[in-house]
């Protein structure tokens, strides 16, 4: 009994210090950051956490903030919420950040959302769903354009085309579904009538047979397809092969150049709305966000030797929005910094121009999409989007 | 004293010693929502051990369970306005039901089977909380509401350490008190041989599956309180990595070890934490830390640690 409890206390021990350790207070000002680095979701945490490093070191180079350097604490959580709400109450009980900027899933961030709401310390948000935002909570922000957004762009362009009855196919993975949720959710308001619904899997490598459903369709004048990876790709590949001739829209998802190798040919015509970013070196010179993508890109591909995503550019917007509130409130104080963060105006990020307001914690507009389309294999902007 | 000690209720003892002494050295909140997740996961863990360990019998889609839990705790209070408590126990329910329903067939299936029957199963639970997205909010996750106990809002991570840690006590004692109960002792006779325990007359299909029931009960908790601490649930809970997750807790502790379960649990939910100064390569230093443990402690921590122990007193 008495080993027994000697060895707890001295496992009790060796654990408080080993958890402490490389915590030793400074008078650093503290950003912490809960990604999915590593796991399913890494393709959004690996750029973020890039980003953010790249960033904060350039920041302190330049002096910090208000004269304090900043340090940033990154913690994976591998891509389950469970993970990523512990690691918040250690930033917050441990690390005590003076902000967050991260989340790099809707689960994630809905998961940590109690934690810093408690704790009053601002979190601005790096996942894309709506709900982060809608109810507006006071300590919670996002910089990422939501999937209603890319719903209503596209609809947007049908209207000007005087296309209204369309037919939607979507993936089941979350992206896909979600998006799908909303863009049934806004179709009434845009005048958009959807005329017949598929699916298929994430995994599906032949989807002809819901497209042929979609063929023979009578009245249907466009396609929307939600979905994200390589079944819009193929979905393209399929509509060519059956010779469908109605315009075809796909989403923000795969807003790569990887789409246009995997969709091949099958591509030309394709329209998709994207951000500013992936088309850095497309927009016009007189564009408000070109020296800031251009910028952004070039950094990011020196640093890493990698091809931007837009994922990396959120981070990017996020910690800007921050630092730039930081300085406005020109004090270490959270509250005052959140009333700043509500108060951006005119921020030029990667993601577009963001207004906040009390209303409004992501201050994104339409404007923060560009209408694309693939000619030649490459992109085109859309004149007038 | 001494016969007291003796009883084998020690370890039980010991680890209610471990409940109480352990807050002493906690210097902050999060400590106590580690301390709390440990307790959670060794939970799910002695459930999951009674039927590998003792039943012999592997589950590679307990987190199935653990989803049902804590999918309960969600549902139950926003669509039929159940209490949490209420719905807890309504999933714990509905967790052997479903065990006794899918147990029924597949734990007539030996080896391999089963394993891959359970693994189907998870698999399925997992699929639907994601596509139900109506009822479950689908990839995203849904919020939970808090437990409320007699006007008491519990929310704080001491409050769920304290409440974990109990119901960790309690479940650690009727595993124990089980394994020496005509049925414990069917099932490591089952274990042991089971051609021997059926000419002996011991109803083998029967005994498994009511040791299947009451580990998905054991899991179905454990998720419930996941749920409720963490105030939001995905649908990750239920996911393979989770099953499998459960299964190491269980053979790195060590099989058969209802000790062992608590080992397991902390080992893996405390690694995490601690590996994070190493950055870039705190997975890769978990996986060697774990591939350390069972080259060199190759039955499990705990069962491992003893057999030493014995050869030096002898």
């Amino acid at each position: 009994m008495r080993t027994l409890r000697r060895v707890t206390v001295t496992a009790a021990i060796g654990l408080a210090v080993l958890l402490s350790a490389g915590q030793l207070a400074s008078a650093q000002i503290k950003i912490g950051s809960v990604l999915s680095v590593t796991g399913p979701a890494s393709f959004l945490g690996d750029p973020e956490k890039r980003t953010l490093e790249i960033y904060v070191e350039e920041i302190n180079a330049k002096g910090g903030v208000n004269g304090q350097k900043l340090q940033l604490i990154v913690y994976d959580d591998g891509g389950s919420a469970d993970n990523a709400r512990t690691f918040a109450t250690r930033l917050i009980e441990e690390d005590k950040i003076f902000a967050m900027v991260g989340g790099s899933t809707t689960g994630a961030t809905m998961a940590m959302i109690p934690a810093f709401e408690e704790a009053k310390i601002p979190f601005i948000s790096l996942a894309g769903a709506i709900q982060i935002v809608e109810p507006v909570r006071s300590w919670v922000f996002k910089t990422p354009h939501t999937d209603k957004m890319a719903c209503e762009k596209i609809f947007a362009d049908l209207k000007t085309r005087k296309l209204t009855t369309i037919a939607m196919i979507s993936g089941t993975d979350a992206f896909g579904k979600s998006m799908r949720d909303q863009c049934v959710a806004v179709a009434p308001k845009a005048g958009i009538t959807i005329a017949i619904e598929e699916s298929y899997g994430p995994r599906d490598s032949d989807m002809t047979p819901q497209l042929t459903n979609i063929k023979n369709k009578a009245g249907v004048q466009a396609v929307v397809n939600p979905g994200f990876g390589q079944g819009p790709a193929i979905v393209t590949r399929n509509y060519r092969q059956l010779a469908i001739t109605l315009p075809l829209y796909q989403s923000h998802g795969v807003a790569s150049k990887q789409f246009i190798e995997l969709a091949g040919p099958a591509a030309e015509g394709v329209r998709l709305p994207a951000a500013a970013l992936l088309i850095a070196d497309k927009l016009p010179a007189n564009d408000p966000q070109k020296a800031v993508v251009v910028n952004y890109s070039k950094t990011y591909q020196q640093k890493t030797g990698q091809a931007v995503s837009t994922f990396g550019g959120h981070a990017y917007d996020g910690l800007m929005i921050l630092v730039q509130a930081m300085q406005r409130a020109k004090s270490a104080d959270k509250a005052k910094v959140r009333d700043e963060i509500e108060k951006t105006k005119g921020y030029i990020g990667t993601g577009g121009i963001v207004n906040m307001k009390p209303t409004d914690h992501m201050g994104l507009d339409l404007s923060a999409f560009h209408m694309l389309e693939i000619k030649g294999g490459d992109w085109t902007l859309v004149p007038g989007t | 004293m001494r016969t007291l000690l003796d009883t084998r209720l020690l370890p039980a003892i010991a680890v209610a010693a471990i409940v109480i002494v352990l807050p002493w050295f906690f210097p902050s909140a999060f400590y106590y929502r580690i301390g709390a997740l440990v307790f959670i996961f060794a939970l799910a863990v002695v459930g999951l051990n009674l039927l590998m360990g003792f039943a012999g019998q592997v589950s590679l889609g307990h987190a199935g369970f653990l989803g049902i839990g804590a999918y309960s705790v969600a549902i139950g209070p926003v669509y039929f306005g159940m209490p949490s408590w209420l719905s807890l126990f309504a999933g714990a329910v509905l967790s052997g039901l479903v065990a006794f329903l899918v147990g029924r067939p597949i734990l007539r299936l030996k080896g391999h089977y089963l394993a891959v029957a359970t693994l189907g199963f998870g698999l399925l639970v997992a699929i639907v909380l994601s596509n139900e997205a109506g009822w479950t909010g689908g990839p995203d996750g849904m919020s939970v509401p808090k437990l409320t106990l007699f006007s008491w809002s519990v929310r704080s991570a001491d409050a769920w350490y304290w409440i974990a840690g109990t119901t960790f006590v309690g479940g650690f004692i009727l595993a124990l008190n089980l394994m020496q109960s005509p049925t414990g002792r069917s099932l490591q006779a089952i274990h042991d041989s089971e051609i021997a325990s059926l000419v002996l007359g011991i109803d083998v299909a029967s005994k498994k599956l009511t040791i299947f029931i009451i580990s998905a009960m054991y899991a179905s908790v454990a998720g419930s309180y996941l749920a409720l601490f963490n105030g939001h649930v995905t649908p990750d809970v239920a996911g393979f990595l989770r099953s499998i997750e459960l299964v190491a807790m269980v053979v790195l502790g060590g099989m058969g070890s209802i000790v062992g379960s608590l080992v397991g649990a902390i080992v893996l939910v405390v690694l995490p934490q601690v590996l994070t100064v190493f950055h870039e390569y705190e997975q890769a230093l978990l996986g060697l830390i774990v591939m350390v443990f069972m080259i060199f402690l190759r039955r499990g921590i705990v069962p491992s640690l003893a057999a030493i122990l014995q050869g030096w007193r002898k």
